[in-house]
């Protein structure tokens, strides 16, 4: 201590991660802090990193498919319609419409588990311990449930095949999603009334992890972190995919891009998700659910390169496929959004406290299966 | 009411206490609580749940349907499967596998295998409780374990396996009536 | 040579619009396309390389949208030598920072060194790790572990660097 009585301070490295009980995965934060506030932050990846890109450049086209489940391991059905959706686009596959209203339903549902885990895990990193994911849970059972009966597995469905999916909804299918879209809004209600007024959580989240517009745009954040920032930027309304421009929904757009409004963006959209599964179990059609033309084994696509994403629950997944013509593809790549998402990590969590920090990683929703492909 | 500090959590811990107290009643035990006591209460899993492959055979072992065709190996992404044909004194192939292994440690369930295979004869089974005590060779399933009748595929999946039953063609496999020998 | 706009908006129509230029126009073709108002392609979607061994090149790829006139996808292509003291491309996370991670990722797994970025080093691979495997002519270090059914040339590596495979997959085998 120095005659003049300041005392010398030091900034102290942290690793947060890689195992940590509030982290979606095995990720890794090294934060330098200035007493209990974050001067810088470097997000470390790499943990789960299982060459996914190369394996698929050793197998057929669809040999990669039960690969991509694993990708975003809680929303499978979607990372497989966006792999389906980028072969489709390269080789000019013309889906029926039954199996596009059956994609629909299987993403919309996909998107209301996603969210409403995202949700709990949120509350469980605020310090509500369990409770909340349970209640998200148990509707979430639910839904995995009916995935079991229709494709067979609750989390790796490895449902989408290339021209429609892989089996067909009968009637029973439809009845039981029917019964879970019901009682949907009323599990909704409850979970608002539950957490949304408490001050505990309005004090953590709000104005905590703000995410300017224009930064947001520029480095490329994608979904409803993008959405929270006051990007109206939709891939179901932009792309128009799939049978997306049949459904009135809404998009909900956030103003202030703090952890409460990605948060509330979540609630908001399983509502949408809500309305657009109703419209889509009550009109959907008889036919085919796969293009008869599409061949199981050596199934060639033309010589080319071609980009197909599609709105996943995390944001924008994509997939660059590049093509031969052989039975392989040359290069496959996935674009994650949950990758790209986590640029601005350092931006949003500098001057907030660290646990302000395990926050705002939640309210990023990753999933390591994704970042680190 | 109008709004005091706290009252959110009121709010919340009244929907708490509602789970809660309404859990040791049926109604709510129905709705609210979704665990099952495992081992003693099993849930009914759906038809088509699918864990493991297994080999079909019609009647007796001997009539397994598999004809060593390797079309499965082939497409099987994680490369899981090794069938090696079965060939009689003079070298011709019989179509039957000598030895068809599944590697159980590297399998990912995901059915392409049942999906492809042009006799019906591998499809996908239910059965989950398979630990063993080694991490290798106890993996490693081998024919006679997968072998199983079709009166097992139509107990777990009745409605696939009557479908599969009235659609498939019988495979014809040559009878040259030299039986050789088989591990 | 930068494109024109309505160079740019004919190949929007098109069902696979891609641009490729070379390696010392990049930056002005991306801060073109990012600031003409037109065309305002303001999110840079996805950054991949492609290893064309056979053409003796590196492509790297940047798919662009635009948010404010919700048109795209536009594909900016540019090749760099494969060698690795030659394959250097110009960053374009001064123009897009979601840019960034990306090409990170893409000089982990290719070698492909981007000028200009703020903190290029491995991503994905440990800081340690040599060589970039996702190129064409990559080989796995023979340092595989034992695999309990190995069969083919896994089967014949293992017997080679003298792996244990244990009696009952040899008798499973013969």
């Amino acid at each position: 201590m120095s005659a003049t009585g300041i005392i010398e301070t030091q900034t102290l490295e942290v690793s947060l991660g890689p195992q940590h009980p509030s982290t979606h995965g095995v990720f890794r934060m090294d934060v330098v802090l200035d007493g209990e506030r974050v001067v810088k932050l470097k997000p470390v990846m790499g943990y789960l990193h299982r060459n996914h890109e190369q394996l698929a450049e050793k197998m057929a086209w669809l040999g990669s498919m039960p690969y991509t489940d694993r990708l975003d391991y809680f929303c499978s059905m979607t990372n497989n319609w966006a792999y389906a959706l980028a072969v489709e686009k390269l080789a000019g596959i013309k889906v029926p419409e039954r199996a596009e209203y059956i994609r629909v339903i299987m993403a919309e549902l996909t998107r209301l588990l996603n969210h409403s885990c995202a949700v709990g895990f949120l509350f469980s990193d605020c310090g509500a311990w369990f409770t909340p994911i349970l209640y998200a849970l148990r509707e979430r059972e639910r839904i995995l449930d009916f995935f079991e009966t229709v494709s067979g597995a609750r989390m790796m469905c490895n449902y989408m095949r290339f021209g429609g999916v892989r089996v067909d909804l009968n009637d029973e299918s439809l009845t039981m999603a029917r019964d879970l879209v019901v009682r949907w809004p009323a599990f909704l209600d409850e979970f608002e009334k539950l957490l949304l007024a408490n001050e505990v959580f309005l004090a953590r989240t709000q104005r905590v992890g703000i995410l300017p517009r224009e930064l947001a745009i520029n480095a490329s954040i994608s979904g409803p972190m993008a959405r929270a920032s006051g990007v109206e930027y939709d891939i179901r309304k932009v792309d128009k995919y799939g049978v997306y421009d049949r459904f009135d929904f809404r998009v909900p757009v956030g103003e202030k891009g703090d952890t409460f409004d990605r948060f509330m963006i979540r609630i908001l959209e399983m509502r949408e998700s809500v309305k657009i599964l109703e419209q889509a179990l009550r009109n959907i059609p008889a036919g085919p659910f796969i293009a008869p033309e599409v061949k199981l084994r050596n199934f060639r696509v033309p010589a080319g390169d071609g980009y197909g994403r599609i709105e996943a629950p995390k944001g924008e997944l994509g997939f660059y496929l590049v093509s031969e013509g052989g039975a392989k593809p040359y290069r496959y790549h996935v674009r994650p959004p949950s990758f790209i998402n986590l640029t601005v990590l350092e931006d949003m969590c500098l001057g907030h406290k660290v646990a302000d920090a395990v926050i705002i990683l939640g309210s990023v929703d990753i999933v390591l299966g994704e970042v680190d492909r | 009411m109008s709004r005091f500090l706290g009252k959110g959590l009121i709010d919340g811990l009244i929907v708490t206490t509602k789970n809660f107290v309404g859990s040791y009643f049926d109604g709510g035990r129905k709705d609210r609580m979704f665990t099952y006591q495992y081992p003693e209460e099993r849930m009914k899993l759906p038809e088509n749940s699918r864990s493991f492959p297994f080999l079909v055979y019609d009647g007796a072992p001997e009539n397994m349907r598999c004809t060593a065709c390797k079309i499965c190996e082939m497409e099987c992404p994680a490369q899981c499967i090794y069938i090696v044909m079965e060939r009689d004194a003079n070298g011709k192939p019989r179509q039957r596998p000598k030895v068809f292994d599944i590697d159980t440690s590297v399998c990912m369930q995901c059915g392409i295998c049942a999906e492809v295979c042009p006799f019906d004869s591998i499809k996908m089974d239910c059965d989950f409780e398979r630990s063993k005590h080694g991490r290798f060779e106890d993996l490693l399933a081998h024919l006679p374990e997968l072998l199983k009748s079709n009166e097992y595929y139509h107990q777990i999946k009745p409605a696939e396996a009557t479908r599969v039953d009235a659609t498939r063609r019988p495979t014809k496999k040559p009878t040259d009536g030299t039986a050789t020998e088989r591990k | 040579m930068i494109p024109t706009v309505e160079q740019v908006r004919e190949m929007l129509a098109t069902k696979a619009a891609s641009l490729t230029v070379e390696r010392e126009q990049l930056l002005a073709v991306a801060n073109f396309l990012k600031t003409e108002p037109q065309l305002q392609f303001d999110f840079c979607s996805c950054v991949t390389a492609v290893d064309y061994i056979k053409q003796d090149c590196i492509e790297v790829v940047y798919h662009l949208y635009s948010v404010a006139l919700k048109h795209g996808p536009l594909a900016l292509k540019v090749r760099a030598p494969r060698a690795l003291e030659q394959c250097r491309v110009p960053s374009l996370t001064p123009v897009w920072r979601g840019c960034e991670f990306q090409e990170r990722e893409a000089f982990d797994l290719f070698g492909v060194k981007f000028d200009g970025h703020p903190d290029l080093r491995r991503i994905l691979m440990w800081d340690e790790f040599v060589d970039h495997p996702m190129r064409k002519d990559y080989v796995p270090p023979m340092d595989y572990e034992w695999e309990p059914t190995p069969h083919g040339e896994t089967l014949a590596r293992a017997k080679a660097q003298g792996g244990v495979v244990p009696a009952s997959v040899l008798e499973a085998k013969k």
